[in-house]
């Protein structure tokens, strides 16, 4: 090899003024950067993954994090990330992988849509004094109703109503697997939607038997590689969701490696201890639409029609197309994941370049759907980069019925977004198997932390369609006359069926 | 802010306009001068059977022909004229007020479209967003719409809403606040034999406006309130719901209430919110809509507008202010102020 060593991403230096030599960023740093030698704590920089574990354990503030301390002549087009990329397959002669979602610097939509308020000639709503109301229901619903007169004369209703999903906030978490992240973490999240009212999805992992306190507030998932799944994991679910792509790498599937791979792991996915846990790019019983529409069948048949079915899909070009083809197929709910939405492990090519924003997806989706007259039939969940209750209110008046969280929740959790989810070496003990490392997450302390976020969203989304003068998340949902864009341009203003901010 | 009024003779005894121009010009200061109208219901009898189209044209020359033509297309003119109009002296006559008798042929209109009143809705929704110069206002039977920019009386005297008799009538006084004050933008609202008033802002438009669309109707007159006339129509004449059921699906009950009610009533009610979410109105409103059977009338859910109900024999008085019943009535009785979201209905006595 000729290539030599790339700089180091990150510096890290301890202030040894300040430091008491207590050896915790040595405990705490699963990626090896701290040793010591003798009396003296050695760094080594070129291990760091800025995942500010040190940092936020350090007891001194002693520790000090700088990016890029030797970086590349600047070259516009030649940047550092495209040298090293060739640079590693030079060496490798491998597909990169990465984690987490999307990093490019492409204009995000959301920051570039504005929310309206009442002004004067219609009053804001205080949702401290009048009601406000959240509740979502997500399932199959009629297109219209039909009532019939009992002999007494009374009113009844004559059509029936689909199960449906209740969830006092619509914000759920989306399907993060057990396997990609640890058992400490769907923890947390379980007992904290279960607590918020709401749902969270179980990936492509199986349901640990700890998990069935909350399993009525766990959306099972089926997806290509079908781990995990038998009868009694589909009646244990709230709902089954079938995944067939995902935003972080539409076309692809899945892949966890055998590192993570443990007992419990290999025993809640039933595949072989140690083994890599790989999914088929399609469901190899699905080459078509109507492939999928059997299995959606076959699987409520299993279920006795008691459970809504939702449609995973990655955001892509024809998305509007491909949603009104779930909408036909008898799924409850369709959801799109766009193309920032995170993942334990990709391919970065994939990561990085395939599939399409979600907010144009969710204008897409909701407006075909409206072509076909059955917008309201089904649900619409929106996934892919959602981080914070702005993006969320900006969904739903998009056409959203209800949003997937799934890097906030993480991020609630402890992680950092240093994107090395598939080495098993998170040292915030989520998205690893090691049991040392698992056990610095403490599932009631991670519940709370995940609750308070989602409480904290629901009162600004109840607080931003308030200032609106609107008391009823169903008013919000397709409302896009209280949307304006700003600085975006006529093409995806068109598809966003929005207004320019002034219009 | 607005004033409405809505009146009801539930024998179909018939009123002239001239109470009503006075019970609406007493709520000028609701008003601006920017728009007012009136519906009146049965005023039409020698016509009953047939279509009474209200059309502005900017000019009798290109738009009309038009509006002949597709009316040709569809079905027979029976008879058709200006709307007799008196000059008023600080009103602008921007548009041509036109009035058709329209016997539709139902048997050209293929697919969904069965009924008369699908051949009507079609040739509205064609007429206001492709025809240049034109606008129907006005598509039921044996009713009308009369509107324009300008203060309550100076519209009534334009119009000579005296000289017209009806046992329905609906009145409006506008302070346009969401959109130009022009003549189209005026209430009432109407399509076919739906017509409504509307003293409020639906924040809710968005939505409800991309819903009806999903059925064909298209919001084309730039307010807000045209699309509450396509949601009773919808919900009223396509899936024939009852008006208490239409009121109940515009302005339901919280969930917190239905959470209290008795399992049957809840399961109704959640499929009511459930299937007609999309059509749930919000925002403060109180709203008068005239029907072929009677009047409904009700306010948003937690009674941002007013309304005052008054009451003597077969006869329903309805508007913002209770002056105004009072200058309908002056005998009036059972005066009371509805509840949120509580519909008033008034039907016919068979």
């Amino acid at each position: 090899m000729t290539l030599g060593s790339v700089p180091s991403k990150f510096k890290v230096s301890i202030d040894r003024d300040q430091c008491m030599d207590c050896g915790r960023c040595i405990e705490n740093c699963s990626y090896g950067v701290y040793r010591r030698e003798g009396d003296k704590i050695l760094i080594e920089s070129r291990k760091c993954t800025a995942c500010l574990r040190c940092v936020s354990m350090c007891p001194r503030d002693a520790i000090t994090l700088t990016e890029k301390p030797v970086d590349y002549r600047s070259h516009p087009i030649w940047t550092r990330e495209v040298r090293e990329d060739i640079i590693k397959q030079a060496r490798t002669g491998k597909i990169i992988l990465s984690g987490m979602g999307n990093v490019r610097d492409l204009p995000i939509i959301y920051d570039r849509l504005l929310l309206d308020a009442c002004q004067v000639t219609t009053p804001s709503i205080d949702p401290l004094r009048e009601p406000m109301e959240l509740r979502t229901y997500l399932g199959k619903k009629p297109s219209k109703l039909k009532f019939r007169k009992t002999e007494s004369g009374d009113v009844e209703l004559e059509t029936k109503l689909a199960p449906n999903l209740k969830l006092d906030t619509p914000i759920m978490i989306g399907h993060m697997s057990f396997g990609a992240i640890s058992l400490n973490s769907q923890l947390s999240m379980a007992k904290a939607v279960t607590e918020a009212g709401t749902y969270m999805g179980t990936g492509e992992g199986g349901l640990h038997r700890d998990l069935y306190p909350y399993q009525d507030h766990m959306i099972v998932q089926v997806a290509s590689g079908r781990f995990g799944v038998d009868i009694d994991y589909l009646e244990r679910g709230a709902a089954i969701e079938i995944k067939i792509g995902q935003g972080a790498k539409p076309g692809i599937g899945g892949h966890l490696p055998g590192e993570k791979v443990n007992e419990e792991v290999s025993r809640t996915r039933m595949i072989p201890y140690g083994s890599d846990a790989i999914s088929p790019a399609p469901h190899h019983d699905i080459y078509s639409i109507e492939d999928l529409v059997q299995l959606i069948r076959s699987l409520k048949e299993a279920t006795e029609w008691k459970k809504p079915i939702f449609v995973k899909v990655a955001a892509v070009h024809d998305i509007g197309a491909i949603a009104a083809g779930i909408s036909r197929s008898s799924a409850d709910a369709v959801v799109i994941d766009g193309f920032r939405g995170g993942t334990g492990a990709a391919p970065k090519v994939f990561r990085d370049h395939v599939g399409i924003p979600i907010e144009v997806a969710i204008s897409k989706v909701d407006q075909t759907l409206r072509e076909q007259g059955v917008r309201n039939e089904i649900s619409v969940i929106a996934s892919g980069g959602i981080r914070s209750s702005a993006d969320l209110a900006k969904s739903i008046a998009l056409g959203a019925d209800a949003v997937y969280i799934g890097t906030a929740a993480l991020v609630a959790l402890g992680c950092r977004v240093c994107g090395n989810c598939y080495r098993n070496l998170c040292p915030w003990g989520i998205a690893t198997q090691r049991p040392d490392l698992v056990s610095r997450l403490d599932p009631e302390a991670g519940a709370a932390q995940v609750s308070n976020l989602i409480h904290g969203w629901t009162m600004e989304l109840g607080e931003l369609m308030g200032a609106a003068g609107i008391n009823s998340i169903e008013s919000l949902r397709g409302n896009r006359n209280r949307l304006r864009g700003y600085m975006l341009d006529e093409g995806t203003l068109k598809v966003l069926d929005v207004l320019p901010a002034g219009a | 802010m607005c004033g409405i009024i809505g009146f009801i003779d539930r024998t179909k005894s018939r009123i002239d306009g001239s109470s009503i121009k006075a019970a609406l010009s007493l709520m000028n200061e609701r008003g601006s001068g920017y728009g007012a109208g009136y519906a009146a219901y049965g005023i039409y009898p020698e016509y009953a059977d047939y279509y009474a189209l209200h059309v502005f044209f900017d000019n009798l020359a290109k738009p009309k022909k038009k509006v002949d033509e597709i009316l040709q297309q569809w079905g027979e003119i029976v008879h058709q004229e200006e709307i007799p109009t008196t000059p008023q002296p600080n009103m602008q006559k921007v548009h041509i007020s036109w009035r058709y008798f329209f016997k539709p042929s139902e048997e050209l209109m293929a697919g969904r479209m069965t009924s008369e009143d699908d051949v009507v809705t079609y040739i509205v929704m064609e007429v206001n967003s492709n025809v240049k110069g034109a606008t129907i206002f006005s598509s039921g039977k044996n009713m009308g719409v009369f509107k324009a920019s300008g203060w309550a009386e100076e519209v009534a005297d334009f119009y000579r809403i005296q000289d017209y008799k009806g046992y329905i009538w609906l009145a409006h006084n506008r302070y346009p606040t969401n959109s130009p004050g022009w003549w189209g933008g005026a209430h009432p609202f109407n399509l076919l034999n739906w017509s409504v008033v509307h003293n409020g802002e639906i924040t809710s438009y968005g939505t409800n406006k991309r819903y009806v669309e999903e059925y064909g109707y298209k919001c084309t007159l730039f307010t807000d309130t045209e699309v509450v006339a396509y949601l009773f129509d919808l919900l009223g004449r396509q899936h024939e719901l009852s008006h208490e059921m239409i009121v109940r699906a515009l302005a339901p009950p919280f969930w917190e209430d239905i959470d209290q009610m008795p399992p049957k009533e809840a399961e109704l009610n959640k499929a009511i919110r459930l299937t007609y979410g999309p059509a749930l109105m919000n925002g403060p409103f109180a709203i008068v809509v005239g029907t072929d059977d009677g009047i409904v009338c009700f306010t948003d859910r937690i009674k941002l507008r007013p309304l005052v109900v008054g009451e003597n024999g077969n006869r329903l008085y309805i508007s913002s202010e209770e002056a105004a019943v009072r200058i309908l009535d002056p005998e009036v009785k059972n005066i009371h102020t509805p509840r949120a979201g509580e519909p008033i209905i008034a039907r016919f006595i068979e």
